[in-house]
């Protein structure tokens, strides 16, 4: 999700910090019941079931490898059926030109390089990385959020921001502190 | 008291996310963690590299004659060693993507050395193929791009498959290695009390920030990576197999030898993981992290997997006998049970078939002796059966004029202890420099352990006999 940096001041979200990863997914689910839509989640490690708590579904990744893992496929055996039948002919032990079974490995190799490399690279691009600046990084006590503790934010931009209900909704499910976070 | 210790939790101790932290994260940000041994395993490897390199620029200069190969044996220790040591690395892949895919979450203790392991030991065994084409400036051929020659690598060889397949491999296993790497160095980055630290981790993290899009993104790429990998690796040893199944080659001419390489590659592999795992969680006291439970699976999966490589073996004299091949059966008769090099043959029975036997006991299993022992006899064991299948074949064959045997010379040895020395460097570094274990999917296996019954608070670390 893009984040909208055009106005570089004012309050970014509000932050709420939780000791465990199951305060923090009935805190989200929470949060989600009550009508907040524009908010995001951060742990030291991935947490099943999370993403549904605070409602998020995304599948181009995957879309991603495949599409590539096809192009690898069609790239590698194209390559050899030119080089091998059009370009090169060579008659080797009176195989054929288009020799499928032994253009086999040369293809598949192809389709797994293609797919892995779109695989990362596509993690990258979709989530917007390597990106130095991040207004989530100025809440407090988030240098934890990479070694022990579990953050909910509710960003300001959300149609139904409301500090106080926000608040109620964290505290209730156990969050050991609230705290606002600028750009 | 005996079950009690195999059965061993996978992590030990009253631990927390931050003792995790702490215990991974120091050896990375403490300079103290790491003693004068540490150093002198650093010498040792840098000395190692120094002999690869000086023993690579002879080579250059002096020209392939100053290896022992000759015309019947045109393959020697230089092949040997390449198929030894891409063996090894298809442990790292098969801890990192294999037991992930089987949500063997046991793993996630000994995947990242595992992985750098994988990484370190394509590279030894990427510099020898290189080499042995002899003219290693002019290596860009193997791969297919327009030149003025008109000519294009003939894409039917086993040997440009090879090309395509490890140098993917490779790619693959450090994409791998890198992302899974991400969101430690962000870990680091905000433990780093050290100006220079962090800046280092902030820019090697690419500002992870561990939000959940993030990772339900992250984990969809990982396991596709993981997906992708269990194939690839299988392949990569399949593939290295047909160098020597698609020749007429006796010995080499067999159907068995693509599941037979990869099951010898594992086993070979998790030797390997072995010898490192026991020194380092010793040294380091990451005994609560690297259990005895994982040492005891590590040697069953090595048990199991040499069982296969015996049963390739009798497979193997079966073969040569029932295929009513009289070249298959001289083969086996005169140069493997008998003649010069049949010590070999039978070194190699011993080291694979019938030292890793052992394992069937539960206090080799649970003993440091028994498993580095069986883990050295498995390293030598697997070498032999390289150097078994290759010269043997070639001194061995049709004509009378191949029946000329092969002597490797120093510069064979050199260069093999080299390598030995230069991925004991990398190791090294990598201890040094980057977090060995993965600490984040460590900590996704604790908060998994914590809802479980088995988990005791406080239960400690049992002492190894």
């Amino acid at each position: 999700m893009a984040h909208d940096f055009s106005d570089p001041t004012g309050l970014y979200a509000l932050v709420g910090e939780f000791e465990s990863p199951e305060t923090l997914k009935s805190a989200a689910t929470e949060a989600r019941m009550a009508g907040f839509k524009v908010m995001d989640a951060y742990s030291p490690f991935p947490i099943h079931g999370l993403s549904e708590a605070i409602g998020f579904r995304d599948t181009k990744v995957p879309w991603t490898v495949f599409i590539f893992g096809l192009l690898g496929v069609t790239l590698g055996y194209s390559m050899e059926f030119y080089t091998s039948v059009i370009d090169y002919p060579m008659n080797v032990g009176g195989k054929p030109l288009n020799s499928i079974p032994a253009f086999i490995p040369v293809a598949y190799e192809c389709t797994i390089l293609f797919a892995a490399l779109s695989a990362a690279i596509g993690m990258f691009v979709y989530n917007r990385l390597p990106m130095p600046y991040h207004p989530i990084f100025n809440a407090k006590n988030f240098e934890r959020a990479s070694q022990d503790r579990f953050f909910l934010a509710v960003e300001a931009k959300d149609p139904s921001y409301d500090r106080e209900a926000i608040e109620k909704v964290m505290k209730s499910n156990g969050a050991l502190e609230v705290s606002e976070c600028d750009f | 008291m005996a079950d009690k210790r195999i059965n061993d939790l996978f992590i030990t101790g009253d631990q927390t996310y931050a003792t995790i932290d702490q215990s991974v994260g120091r050896l990375v940000l403490d300079p103290k963690a790491h003693t004068t041994n540490w150093f002198k395993w650093l010498v040792v490897g840098v000395m190692g590299s120094g002999l690869l390199m000086f023993s690579i620029a002879w080579l250059l200069y002096q020209g392939t004659g100053t290896w022992g190969n000759n015309v019947p044996s045109a393959w020697g220790f230089d092949i040997v060693n390449f198929v030894w040591w891409i063996g090894i690395g298809h442990a790292g892949t098969l801890i990192s993507a294999i037991l992930l895919l089987l949500r063997q979450q046991w793993r996630n203790s000994i995947n990242r050395f595992s992985e750098a392991m994988t990484i370190f030991a394509v590279m030894c065994a990427g510099i020898y193929p290189l080499l042995h084409t002899g003219r290693p400036w002019n290596d860009f051929w193997l791969f297919p791009y327009p030149n003025i020659l008109g000519m294009w690598p003939q894409f039917r060889s086993p040997l440009l498959w090879d090309v395509f397949a490890v140098s993917t491999y490779f790619t693959v296993s450090l994409v791998f290695w890198f992302v899974g790497l991400i969101p430690d160095f962000a870990t680091l980055r905000d433990r780093s009390t050290n100006k220079y630290g962090k800046l280092i981790f902030a820019l090697l993290a690419l500002g992870w920030r561990g939000s959940n899009q993030h990772w339900h993104r992250y984990e969809q790429m990982y396991y596709l990576l993981a997906g992708l990998s269990a194939p690839l690796v299988l392949s990569v040893h399949s593939i290295v197999s047909f160098d020597f199944a698609i020749s007429i080659v006796p010995g080499w001419n067999v159907t068995v030898f693509p599941p037979y390489f990869v099951a010898g590659a594992v086993f070979a592999g998790f030797a390997m993981v072995l010898i490192w795992a026991i020194p380092l969680r010793k040294f380091y006291k990451l005994e609560h992290l690297i259990t005895n439970r994982h040492l005891d699976w590590m040697a069953k999966v090595t048990l199991a997997t040499g069982l296969i490589v015996c049963y390739g073996y009798f497979l193997e004299v079966f073969f040569q006998w029932y295929s009513g091949n009289p070249y298959e059966y001289k083969l086996l008769t005169k140069t493997r049970f008998d003649g010069m090099y049949a010590k070999f043959y039978w070194a190699l029975i011993v080291c694979n078939g019938i030292i890793p036997q052992i394992f069937w006991w539960n206090k080799a299993r649970t003993s440091n002796f028994w498993l580095i022992f069986v883990s050295i006899s498995v390293s030598i064991g697997m070498w032999l059966e390289r150097f078994v299948i290759i010269p043997m074949s070639l001194t061995s064959n049709y004509l009378p004029s191949s029946d000329k045997p092969y002597y490797p010379s120093f510069w064979d040895f050199a260069m093999f202890l080299g390598t030995i020395g230069f991925f004991t460097m990398l190791m090294i570094l990598f201890i040094r420099f980057l977090p060995m274990i993965n600490i984040f999917e460590v900590k996704d296996l604790l908060y998994k352990l914590k809802g479980k019954k088995e988990y005791v608070e406080g239960q400690l670390p049992v002492e190894m006999k």
